[in-house]
């Protein structure tokens, strides 16, 4: 599978999410200019502080050429992850339910957390669930606090399209429901907070991360 | 000659402005007692060739509908 991972002015995560596609496959940047996606059959929208996350975090990425390129390619039914700040930029673009609000604490959180993969019965985070319970990844966010309006948690959870939970007591910023990461309905779009993208080599702890993005190349190709 | 205006956001009603409440909780130790309902938001300033323009600027890039209400204000004594 050939990823393609968007750079935009501020993202800081991006390498690292390159690396980590490229231990699962083929991996290119993508810069925020770019339109062209015809070689790409998975995206990682990473994390970061794109457009120095002026105004409100992802609220100016969403109108880049390649932000534009990749509402047409998730429409398609290809592929997308995004990651912290990606979640954001996807959130505000309208590709998955839901904003991101500053932590609760006000501070900026970094911490390793495990989250529990949730979701629909035949769904890739039931894979995870089985193979391990609980993934072990590090978040670091100021604004990670899921909101959505209660009638549309309610209505996320019986989708099933809750994708991660924090695990009980780790909820590093008060996200409505313990929520950790979203998908949309169709289920090829999906965001978190936390970084799987720092969790894909023993020497920083953990591969866990690896597990987010093989779930993630599960969902499918473009049509 | 553009149009002035100020767009004031500010959280929805029912969701957690910890700002707000940092601020809050700040004032006793000052000496301000009997303050409440700290709300903390943004205020953006423009000038507008096409006034009418401005609640689609709104909801598409100053404000997130999900979680922030705004207010237009015309500072040119227009409506």
């Amino acid at each position: 599978m050939r990823w393609g991972v968007l750079q935009f002015p501020g993202s800081c995560d991006e390498r690292d999410a390159l690396h980590a596609c490229s231990l699962i496959g083929e991996a290119r940047l993508v810069w925020h200019e770019e339109r062209g996606l015809d070689d790409i059959e998975a995206i990682v929208v990473p994390g970061g502080f794109s457009y120095g996350d002026y105004l409100r975090a992802g609220a100016i990425a969403r109108f880049s050429p390649a932000m534009e390129a990749v509402a047409e390619f998730a429409a398609a039914g290809g592929p997308v992850l995004g990651i912290c700040n990606g979640f954001q930029v996807l959130c505000e673009a309208g590709l998955l339910p839901g904003a991101l609000l500053l932590n609760e604490s006000m501070r900026f959180s970094c911490r390793q957390v495990d989250l529990l993969a949730d979701g629909p019965e035949t769904g890739a985070g039931v894979e995870f669930s089985s193979r391990r319970p609980t993934l072990s990844i590090p978040a670091k966010h100021g604004e990670g606090r899921y909101f959505a309006p209660a009638g549309a948690l309610d209505a996320l959870e019986a989708n099933g399209q809750v994708a991660y939970r924090y695990a009980p007591g780790q909820n590093p910023n008060g996200s409505a429901r313990d929520i950790a990461g979203v998908r949309n309905e169709a289920g090829n779009v999906v965001g978190l907070m936390p970084h799987p993208e720092h969790a894909v080599d023993p020497l920083t702890g953990s591969t866990d991360g690896l597990r987010v993005f093989e779930a993630v190349a599960a969902t499918g190709a473009p049509a | 000659m553009a149009a002035r205006a100020r767009v004031l956001i500010r959280p929805k009603e029912g969701i957690l402005d910890p700002q707000g409440k940092a601020v809050e909780r700040a004032l006793p130790a000052l000496g301000f007692e009997g303050i409440e309902h700290v709300r903390v938001g943004r205020m953006v300033e423009l000038e507008a060739d096409d006034p009418a323009l401005l609640a689609e600027l709104c909801e598409k890039l100053l404000a997130n509908p999900l979680i922030e209400d705004y207010e237009i204000e015309r500072l040119d004594g227009a409506g």
